[in-house]
């Protein structure tokens, strides 16, 4: 492993003990009842979890049946002659019509690719940018606004869509010059 | 527009399954989906219950207010109807630092409980708010930084360069996250005009 692989997985594995730690030395040192004020907080916690459930199963079932049925590969297949034209790769072209439904099948497809045709080749590199770079928009907008009952979502999913459309494109861009 | 994907999704899953005859393929998946829903929810629990309970102490602690003073600049930006001093503003600096470090399980919870206290805000209970939108926009293009889950598995599949992607991920993620902003910004202007 390389020193900045070392640093990173060094500092990302202490991110998360650090600051818990942090906190809790702050909170006794301003004399604040620590596990009773964890408890006050973290008792809201089922309920929001739970009141998520509708916005999620309803969200589920939508993209599983639109996944599982061939529509997600037939959209894949009809639009593959237009990346074709740019040059994107067509093994990464599902990742990206992917990317914003699904969080879990995204993240397989990613590992799927990376294992299929190495890290280092252009296209683990490509799909490694994109996973990145880009979220999974429909997962956050249904659990932000399922969480606080909100049904009338506004212009928040197309914002969430045309920037991932916007990291796609700036992904491949990036990685056709960086690694030229 | 949320309805019209729901519907689209269903009817053109359900219309394709019927043309190349696989309806079967679609009485699974609508169980499935339903039940992944619930799964997911359920691995909720968990994280949300750790998170709020921490960051409750933050709070307490007078925390996440000194952090909102320290960043006022950028989030009076990006949040201008927020109130000065409100404690949505901690939380919000602490689900994008959270995003930054690629800290999935702690953002969802720190952006929802900003979300909860941008409702307390909202006069219309089912309506979004321009804030919350603002958000949404942040956590949906992902600031990530450091993408950790991306480079664990470059690692397991033995790249000579696990963080080789680190330079072009942040140059894409900035590409996506200003054009979340600006085009967040124009709806804002537009909706305001509109009233």
């Amino acid at each position: 492993m390389d020193f900045l692989t070392q640093i990173i997985t060094g500092i990302s594995s202490w991110i998360i003990p650090g600051l818990i730690s942090l906190i809790i030395v702050v909170a006794i040192w301003k004399r604040i009842p620590v596990y009773e004020a964890f408890v006050e907080g973290a008792k809201d916690g089922f309920q929001t979890a739970v009141q998520i459930i509708p916005y999620l199963v309803g969200m589920m079932v939508a993209i599983t049946i639109f996944r599982e049925s061939g529509a997600l590969q037939l959209i894949t297949q009809s639009l593959n002659p237009f990346f074709n034209f740019f040059n994107f790769p067509s093994e990464v072209f599902p990742l990206a019509i992917l990317r914003p439904i699904s969080g879990t099948g995204a993240l397989a497809l990613t590992s799927n690719l990376i294992a299929t045709y190495g890290p280092d080749s252009f296209i683990g590199r490509l799909a490694s940018t994109m996973q990145g770079s880009t979220d999974t928009t429909f997962y956050i907008i249904t659990v932000y606004f399922g969480a606080i009952g909100v049904k009338k979502t506004g212009y928040a999913i197309k914002v969430g869509l045309i920037a991932d459309l916007v990291g796609i494109i700036a992904s491949f861009i990036v990685v056709t010059l960086y690694f030229k | 527009m949320v309805n019209w994907i729901w519907f689209l999704l269903i009817l053109f899953g359900i219309i394709t399954a019927g043309v190349t005859g696989n309806i079967e393929v679609v009485n699974k998946a609508i169980f499935e989906g339903a039940k992944s829903g619930v799964t997911i929810s359920f691995g909720l629990i968990s994280i949300l219950t750790l998170w709020l309970g921490i960051m409750k102490i933050a709070e307490e602690a007078g925390m996440l207010r000194q952090i909102g003073r320290l960043l006022r600049p950028l989030v009076g930006f990006l949040f201008p109807d927020i109130p000065k001093d409100h404690v949505a503003i901690g939380y919000i600096i602490s689900n994008m630092t959270a995003n930054i470090f690629g800290l999935g399980n702690a953002a969802t919870p720190m952006g929802i409980k900003a979300m909860k206290e941008l409702q307390k805000l909202n006069p219309h209970k089912d309506r979004a708010t321009a804030s919350m939108s603002t958000l949404l926009a942040i956590n949906t293009s992902s600031i990530t930084l450091v993408p950790t889950i991306v480079i664990s598995i470059r690692i397991t599949y033995n790249s000579a360069n696990p963080t080789e992607i680190v330079g072009t991920t942040m140059i894409a993620t900035i590409f996506s996250t200003a054009a979340a902003i600006l085009l967040d910004r124009w709806y804002r202007f537009k909706n305001i005009k509109n009233k």
